[in-house]
């Protein structure tokens, strides 16, 4: 346990080289913000946030092990749960909310998006997009629920239990009211796919999705 | 007032005494203006020329002022958090200025109930004022500014150390720029409370206790006191981790001996466990310290509102728990930070999985320290502590 977090340390300190698409979230984020990041993790995004933008970062894990880590890093982090724990924060706490490849393993997908934007002024959300193609294809002509390296965990043991495609969540954006300001694709690798967010391309290509919110 | 003692036959214990509150005394919780006081203290490494590494470590109920040091005094041991304190440690005395001190109401060597009252030239007994852990704190910011230290650069502790460390945060904010409260809570529980009026019932209920004023007859509750520490010794095991150490094992003989003689090892352990705590300890500081804890909710100023107690408070904070404590739950921690969020502070909250209950922030825990560790290097980078 010691090891791996000092060399996941040494790496992250000397090279400040993040995961594609954790990158393309960092890049979203104005310098000298105040952060809270929901699904930190080993803190990999927010370790980077902290170091390199001067952010006042925060964040919230599930995981023991994933708060241990971070805490270790000197991250501010607390052990807890986005369905259940973001009644806390006061309104308006933050700039970000962001919630990073979790809002699938919500409970209640609708009234985290709700929280994001009540404590942080605009809210960046990333999922999997469950109407890629290969995800289509899976269905379709295998007749089996997705998997793949995104999603690799069987049906039975996956955390992911509220999937949507691209476009059920710009639905759901216009249902609630919220604005996208800025949204894109993935692709498998988690770069950037150059294509129009709410077209059905997208939402057939596009293996991963990110937008930033606001009210 | 001199320092404790005065009767002890003991020679003076080592470390640093100050005399306090001899112009502008102790106010008291209760109401009452104490002084002049002693605190006894121990410091260790060099402060800074600016003032800027001093960690303040509080110890818990039955802990003293030598946190660190090679040999205690009256026990013969190491200090109670030399694991965590020292050279090259995670407190790091080549880096930071670590003062510890005896509490007030402690008996080595600051202010307590069996010094003399002044007044009537003898040991204070139960005339003692009740103290609590506010006015612990209050006698500590006395040291500090004594010291001539106006900002912690962290306060830390575990247990009551850690009821210690949350006062501060509450009552001065500006003056702590990390805190660790570790394995301890906001409050004391009604089960807590509960175990440590077993303990005072157990020490009143020893003859030779005499009302209190066993000192001035020259004698010592020790049994009642060795059955207090038995008790508490117990709540701060786990049932696995006292299972794992004795299990059934008999002392020292081969079949049970059909007496109440002490046939089990877990029996000879908690009775050796007894009778060393009093050869250190004083009974009716045992009574006052337990109460203290026992007075103590940080929530109670502001209608139950913990948030409140938190408004403003720019400390970050660092809370760990440990999961099989029983005496401290994680889930107290975890209303704690909660709290904390709504005040806007700057927390994190770790529980560390560890079948040791409440006695594991004394112990050799990798998690713990790695934890700890990182927490205090990370405050040291943004404090600009090299």
């Amino acid at each position: 346990m010691n090891h791996t977090v000092s060399n996941a340390n040494a790496a992250t300190t000397h090279n400040d080289r993040i995961r594609v698409d954790l990158q393309l979230i960092a890049d979203m984020v104005e310098p000298g913000t105040r952060v809270l990041d929901i699904g930190c993790s080993d803190g990999e995004l927010l370790g980077y946030l902290t170091r390199t933008k001067n952010v006042d970062g925060r964040g919230l894990e599930i995981s023991n092990e994933g708060v241990r880590n971070c805490v270790a890093q000197g991250l501010p982090v607390m052990q807890g749960d986005a369905d259940r724990d973001l009644g806390d924060y006061p309104d308006g706490a933050f700039d970000y909310a962001i919630l990073s490849q979790t809002l699938q393993a919500t409970h209640r997908p609708k009234e985290v998006l709700s929280e994001l934007l009540r404590i942080g002024n605009k809210a960046i959300v990333s999922f999997p997009n469950f109407g890629h193609w290969r995800a289509r294809f899976d269905l379709m002509f295998r007749g089996r629920m997705p998997q793949n390296p995104n999603l690799p965990i069987m049906w039975y043991e996956t955390p992911n239990i509220h999937f949507c495609t691209v476009r059920d969540f710009v639905a759901l954006c216009a249902e609630m009211n919220l604005k996208i300001e800025r949204s894109m694709v993935l692709n498998e690798s988690g770069s950037r796919v150059s294509m129009d967010s709410h077209s059905g391309f997208a939402n057939f290509f596009g293996n991963q999705a990110l937008f930033m919110l606001s009210k | 007032m001199s320092t404790a003692a005065n009767k002890d036959k003991r020679p003076p214990l080592p470390g640093h005494h100050m005399v306090l509150g001899e112009t502008d005394k102790l106010r008291l919780d209760s109401g009452i203006e104490f002084g002049p006081f002693t605190l006894a203290y121990q410091t260790y490494g060099a402060l800074n020329a600016d003032k800027s590494n001093a960690i303040l470590v509080c110890h818990a109920l039955t802990g003293d002022q030598y946190v660190a040091d090679d040999v205690h005094p009256i026990t013969g041991k190491e200090g109670w958090w030399r694991e965590i304190v020292g050279p090259g440690k995670i407190i790091d005395t080549d880096k930071y200025f670590v003062i510890c001190s005896n509490v007030i109401g402690g008996c080595l060597g600051s202010t307590g109930p069996k010094d003399i009252n002044p007044e009537t030239g003898k040991p204070w007994g139960l005339d003692f004022p009740v103290i609590t852990i506010a006015d612990m704190v209050r006698a500590q910011t006395m040291l500090i500014d004594a010291l001539g230290i106006d900002t912690l650069f962290a306060v830390i502790g575990g247990s009551m150390g850690g009821m210690q460390v949350l006062e501060w945060c509450k009552s001065y904010p500006e003056r702590v720029f990390a805190a660790a409260p570790i394995a301890t809570s906001f409050r004391h529980s009604a089960q807590n409370i509960a175990f440590h009026e077993v303990g005072r019932q157990a020490v009143m209920a020893d003859p030779d206790w005499c009302g209190g004023n066993y000192l001035l007859e020259g004698k010592k509750p020790a049994r009642g006191l060795a059955v207090a520490r038995m008790t508490a010794h117990i709540t701060y095991l786990s049932q696995p981790a006292l299972h794992r150490k004795f299990g059934r094992k008999l002392q020292n003989r081969g079949a049970i001996t059909y007496s109440f003689d002490h046939d089990f090892q877990v029996e000879s352990y908690l009775r050796h466990q007894g009778k060393s705590f009093v050869d250190r300890f004083d009974a009716n500081s045992y009574l006052y310290i337990t109460r203290a804890m026992d007075y103590f909710d940080l929530s109670i100023e502001h209608d139950g509102r913990l948030a409140d107690a938190f408004t403003g408070c720019k400390t970050r904070f660092c809370i760990i728990s440990f999961s099989s404590d029983w005496c401290f739950t994680t889930a107290e921690s975890r209303t704690l930070a909660h709290a904390l969020n709504a005040a806007s502070c700057n927390v994190s909250c770790v529980e560390i999985e560890s079948d040791k209950g409440h006695d594991a922030f004394l112990l050799d825990e990798p998690d713990f320290h790695m934890v700890l560790a990182g927490f205090i290097e990370g405050a040291a980078e943004s404090r600009g502590l090299k």
